[in-house]
């Protein structure tokens, strides 16, 4: 997939810090509570273990993880479509298992594979499965849903004359046809082109607007950091970090100068202790954490003590912690 | 209860019929007046009457039972089966509904699409045979009840099914083999002794027997034990599916 920049997805600053607010007054009840779910198969396998969740109302929380990590496992556990072994689920306040009619009402599914009847038509599908999600017709609805994906040319077309992304279209359609409070996108953008991310970007801003809450789950690291309030990592059935983007974003805007030295060094020199550095490996180099997007990095004032203190480097280097550091790191600690 | 959801269901599945009504429709007129003319009128006028009934009409009532199990099975099992097989099914297990309003909207569109080729088979038998009906409203019962327990088992046999060729085995292997022992194209009392001994085990002879006696006030059996046999089918056959959706039995992982 070809880098997402946060600038193509219309999303301002403000709207970014925006979810402070509703989150402190969220925090009261949260719309989705998950708390030490387990899941086994059949087979044995425990895709879940022991996941703790809290989702806010109104926020986009990305959900990262590899492949097989359970972020399917987990959603499907949410909607009803698997049974939990152990633990539990609110949505809304209602248990899944014991309020299941009341809980399953709040929520819109996106799938992550395509499956569609290939002889229906798309406006019959999405009126469909606003019947089964017990709302009462609404044409109106329909069509501006329809017209909102896009897809309104396309409503007495037959599902296999659609090409894949226009498939998914309607599956977004579908989920969105009896107004969920809740929308889960599974893999959203897997195999996906740039109009269709755009505009399903586009639809989930107006949603959230509308104060629906978004879960989301991909391996795009891009896509979590375009688009979510909170990120949380899951690995083999673990849930490792659920963190607010913001300070996330600050965690990542840490940069780390590494500086080559001629002559290697027991300790830092009293001279640099205005900075806090790190001998790096064999002494033989000072590593320095700074923030990229302070006013002053201290970058230039460094080199000039060092100059002072009469220390010769030979060579300088920069590497940037990013969220798929924070990711890869995460992951791996748990491999 | 979720009554826009049975109908999303319902309708759903009758747009499936509708859109192959053709299809739906003129293979069963077909293939019943071939039935006519090979055992009506070939056979037929070697055996004359049974019981006092032209064979030609004898077999109207058996006809129409053999397509409606037949297509009552089919139609119930194919429409549970493919949203799993193409993995629509998530969209059923996410939706507030349970396990009455699946089954009403399933098995009752397909009951329905049975019913409604039983009666077009009926229909047809009158441009071939003369026909009267004795007890009409009874025969509709008995109609309607052979209709739902065959969906109920239809969709059972969907449920269970992994792949289309399982889809298949059930009707081919025990339902049609029952259907045409269970005196279809004859009166059981026209088989030696051991055979209607063994008869009286296929819960066919009694539908169809029960069938048989709305049209022409004869049966092979009691009607009582008719009416049992369809009753006793048709419960455990919803008892399965109760057991099915509480379970999760080969749908809820
Ligand atoms: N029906 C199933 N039976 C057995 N194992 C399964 C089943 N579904 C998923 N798994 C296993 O559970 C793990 C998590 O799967 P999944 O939730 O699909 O992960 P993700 O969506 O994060 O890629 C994987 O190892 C997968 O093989
Ligand atoms: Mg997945």
């Amino acid at each position: 997939m070809e880098a997402t920049p946060l600038s193509g997805l219309g999303l301002s600053p403000a709207r970014r810090y925006l979810p402070q607010a509703r989150r402190q007054e969220a925090e009261v009840a949260p719309i989705v509570s998950v708390r030490k779910l387990r899941k086994s198969y059949k087979t044995g396998f425990e895709a879940l273990k022991g996941v703790s969740l809290d989702i806010h109302k109104g926020e986009i929380l990305a959900l990262l993880g590899p492949n097989g990590a359970g972020k399917t496992t987990l959603i499907s556990t949410i909607c009803g479509i698997t049974n939990p072994t152990s633990g539990s689920v609110r949505v809304g306040g209602y248990d899944v298992v014991r309020d299941w009619r009341a809980a399953r009402s709040l929520i819109g599914l996106v799938p992550q594979e395509i499956s569609l009847e290939s002889f229906e038509k798309v406006a019959d599908l999405v009126r469909f499965s606003r019947g089964l999600f017990g709302k009462p017709p609404n044409p109106a609805h329909i069509e501006k849903i329809l017209k909102q994906l896009s897809l309104w040319d396309k409503r007495d077309a037959r599902i296999m004359t659609l090409s894949g992304g226009m498939k998914r279209r309607v599956l977004i359609a579908k989920a969105l046809s009896h107004e969920p409070r809740i929308l889960f996108l599974d893999e959203p953008t897997a195999g996906v082109d740039v109009e269709l991310r755009r505009d399903m970007w586009q639809v989930v801003n107006d949603l959230r607007a509308s104060g629906v809450t978004i879960i989301l789950t991909t391996h795009y690291i891009e896509e979590a950091e375009a688009i979510a309030d909170r990120v949380g990592v899951i690995a083999k059935g673990e849930i490792l970090l659920v963190e607010d983007k913001a300070e996330l974003m600050a965690r990542m805007g840490r940069k780390e100068l590494r500086i080559e030295l001629a002559q290697p060094l027991e300790t830092v020199p009293e001279a640099l202790a205005a900075w806090s550095l790190r001998i790096g490996a064999n002494g033989r180099s000072l590593v320095y954490d700074y923030d990229t997007r302070a006013e002053r990095t201290g970058i230039t004032s460094l080199l000039n003590a060092m100059r002072d203190a009469g220390l010769v480097m030979t060579d300088l280097d920069t590497e940037q912690s990013s969220l798929e550091d924070i990711f890869v790191g995460l992951v791996k600690e748990h491999a | 209860m979720n009554p826009y959801a049975v109908r999303a269901i319902f309708r759903q599945e009758m747009g499936r019929f509708f859109r192959t009504i053709m299809q739906s429709m003129i293979s069963p007129v077909i293939s019943t007046s071939l039935y006519f003319v090979v055992f009506g009128a070939a056979i037929g006028s070697r055996i004359d009457m049974v019981e006092d009934i032209s064979y030609g009409a004898f077999i109207v009532p058996g006809l129409i039972m053999l397509t409606v199990m037949t297509q009552a099975t089919a139609n119930a099992s194919f429409a549970i089966f493919f949203p799993k097989f193409i993995g629509a099914i998530y969209e059923i297990l996410s939706a507030p509904i349970n396990f009455v309003e699946i089954v009403l909207g399933y098995v009752g569109a397909a009951a329905v699409k049975a019913l409604f080729i039983g009666l077009i088979i009926l229909a047809t038998s009158f441009l071939f045979v003369d026909l009267t009906i004795a007890h009409p409203v009874a025969m509709v019962a008995f109609l309607v009840l052979t209709c739902i327990s065959f969906a109920l088992l239809g969709f059972i046999i969907g449920i269970w099914a992994g792949n289309f060729e399982q889809l298949q085995l059930i009707p081919l292997l025990v339902i049609t083999p029952l259907v045409f022992l269970g005196g279809s194209f004859y009166s059981i009392t026209m088989l030696p002794p051991v055979w209607q001994t063994v008869s009286m085990f296929n819960p066919v002879v009694y539908l169809v027997s029960g069938f048989r006696w709305s049209f022409f006030g004869t049966a092979d059996v009691p009607i009582l034990a008719s009416l049992g046999a369809i009753a006793l089918f048709a419960s455990l056959c919803l008892a399965m599916v109760w057991w099915i959706f509480r379970s999760g039995w080969r749908i809820r992982q």
